[in-house]
């Protein structure tokens, strides 16, 4: 290649490098999920896969044992890791467009830790006010309180300085951490084991009546985020000029905690403590597509959507007859990105603005 | 039928616990078709009426009208589609191409008529500022003065009739400097009203039709750039003696006086 290339027409170059992205993201989590769904104690060809999920579509009933752990185990478990990985990128997304900064991230900034002891409260003082609905609810009150402080306290003048963020992120951390130390203490021995799973975080589980309460609220945050995805955009140029450009920044701001704290929410509800996703996912994306906040919503979906089929793939397999915790493979990958992130954020911006 | 201009009347801006204000009793009308300077010493109070005149800070007495409406009753788009604003902090939080920034001062106009022009505004947005050549870079990897540039043309790409510019030429070398003030004159002889913040008197006595010249958040004069900017009160107002020469085109110039 010469080092004068004459470039196409840039929208059009992007706008293909975008379609191509997210083909090869729904088909490589098609793939995923397939594999994934044949893969376990009773391992089940693609082709077996297939047949057993067209069973289940056409309502027969299954045509092997095996077929059924498929659509009554493995299917719940799987979709649920989907809509949880989808649920965590955007609301990472969401989040480092109101904050103005790419590290902020549900378990980076406590808002998953607030949501936990939202959902653990529900659980440790058996409360069922709103019926299947309270756990849920309980995590989106934790949740909320949980962004709004960190908000409130890392924000100035529209952006949010790396070391604000974090720091606030470590205390709200901690007092999650602190509420679900009392719970677990105060729990009995079923409900200790179930925070314990919520700090792991873990898609075992996952019931066919839990995807009913999350794949509603999933949908009707992406949904919301793709809706002010432009005006997302447009406070790249800072408050002030986002302002001056129409946007009513403090309805805009308010709305996009609430969509945050929703999706995360209805990640944590049944899924725990999943870091990382919203760090990783959005940040990948970006570099692909482009920080434009309509197409890195879409990829970012797909993409966490991806990344928790594979992970949960591997927490299943990597060890016989273990299922490894999934928020344990995700920081394990997370962490290490999430520091070279880090050191390149801190050289780029020349300290730690 | 009221008359055509922006207009700020009797406006006071204080912070709440303390004595001091930012802007005291300052009347301001800036015409269509005017390059309105606001001139003045650091700390006079010019970005904190050009926030007011932008509709960023709402004045804790007197109002501000765009056309005899007062600003916080215009809709935040219909406002957006009549006003401008270039402020001194021009970073960007991702890595957006320098188009794509540009391309957000349609933002406005998104879903209206207009919108259909967006690519030819765009570009001659991107020629005016002379960008055109970065359109493909990511603006945070651009200097301070590209990015400035950039600004200008997202300003310019808004298509509003009030352009508000604080300090555009702040970061730039000598040549883009005169090619902000020529684009925002240009601009005023199209029909535009104009308000720019300068530090540089000079320029101001050049380019603008009108100067504003604040001190301690209140107007000291406002008129002609020739009638405000004279030796005596700019030497009063900046304490620092100046004298006005001629210079080679016969242009008045203030050069402060050196030991």
């Amino acid at each position: 290649m010469s080092g004068e290339t004459v470039l196409p027409a840039p929208a059009r170059a992007g706008r293909g490098r975008f379609a191509t992205t997210v083909v090869v993201l729904a088909v490589a989590l098609l793939v995923t999920l397939v594999i994934s769904l044949g893969a376990g104690q009773y391992p089940l060809s693609p082709l077996q896969v297939v047949e057993a999920l067209w069973h289940a579509l056409s309502g027969h009933a299954a045509p092997s044992p095996a077929a059924g752990v498929v659509t009554s185990v493995r299917l719940p478990r799987i979709v649920l890791g989907v809509l949880v990985g989808a649920a965590l990128a955007v609301s990472g997304v969401a989040m480092q467009a109101i904050f103005g900064n790419p590290l902020a991230d549900a378990g980076v900034v406590g808002v998953s830790s607030g949501a936990a002891l939202g959902a653990a409260a529900s659980l440790t003082f058996g409360l069922s006010v709103l019926g299947t609905w309270t756990t849920p609810a309980l995590a989106f009150v934790g949740g909320l309180a949980a962004v709004l402080a960190v908000y409130a306290i890392s924000r100035s003048g529209g952006r949010t300085e790396v070391v604000t963020l974090l720091l606030t992120g470590i205390a709200i951390n901690a007092i999650g951490g602190a509420g679900l130390a009392l719970l677990t203490f105060l729990g009995t021995s079923s409900t200790r084991e179930q925070i314990v799973f919520w700090q792991l975080g873990s898609l075992n589980g996952a019931l066919w009546s839990s995807i009913a309460l999350v794949a509603p609220l999933v949908i009707a945050g992406v949904v919301a985020t793709i809706v002010v995805a432009r005006r997302l955009d447009l406070l790249a140029l800072g408050e002030r000029t986002a302002r001056h450009l129409g946007v009513r920044v403090e309805a805009l701001r308010l709305f996009v905690i609430v969509v945050v704290a929703v999706l995360v929410c209805a990640a944590v509800s049944f899924a725990g403590i999943i870091g990382f996703v919203g760090l990783v996912v959005p940040h990948l994306m970006r570099m692909l597509i482009g920080p434009g906040h309509l197409r890195l919503t879409v990829a970012s979906a797909l993409g966490g959507a991806l990344l928790l089929a594979i992970a949960d793939l591997i927490a299943r397999t990597a060890v016989p007859l273990a299922d490894l915790p999934i928020g344990m493979l995700t920081a394990l990958v997370g962490g290490p990105f999430f520091l070279w992130l880090l050191v390149r954020t801190r050289r780029q911006a020349g300290g730690w603005g | 039928m009221t008359e055509r201009m922006l207009r700020a009347a009797g406006v006071h801006v204080q912070i709440a616990g303390r004595a001091t204000s930012l802007l005291a009793d300052v009347d301001l009308a800036v015409r269509p078709g005017t390059f309105h300077a606001l001139v003045g010493p650091n700390g006079a109070g010019k970005s904190t009426l050009l926030g007011v005149l932008a509709g960023d800070i709402g004045p804790s007495a007197g109002a501000v009208t765009l056309d005899g409406t007062p600003l916080d009753r215009l809709g935040s788009r219909a406002l957006a589609r009549r006003r401008a604003v270039l402020l001194q902090q021009n970073s960007v939080s991702f890595a957006f191409r320098a188009r794509e920034v540009v391309a957000m001062g349609r933002a406005p106009w998104q879903g209206s008529a207009a919108a259909s022009e967006d690519d030819d505004v765009i570009a001659e947005a991107l020629a005016a500022t002379d960008v055109t050549h970065l359109a493909d870079r990511v603006v945070t990897s651009l200097s301070g003065g590209e990015r400035a540039r950039v600004g200008l043309a997202r300003v310019l790409a808004q298509r509003a009739d009030v352009l508000l510019l604080d300090e555009p030429t702040a970061a730039l070398d000598l040549r883009h400097q005169e090619d902000v003030l020529r684009i925002a004159r240009d601009r005023a002889r199209a029909g535009d009203a104009v308000v720019v913040v300068l530090h540089d008197l000079n320029a101001a006595l050049a380019y603008a039709d009108t100067v504003t010249l604040l001190a301690a958040g209140r107007v000291v004069a406002t008129g002609s750039a020739a009638d405000v900017l004279t030796p005596e009160r700019v030497s009063e107002v900046y304490g620092q003696p100046v004298d006005r020469l001629t210079d080679a085109a016969g242009m008045p110039v203030l050069v402060p006086r050196r030991r």
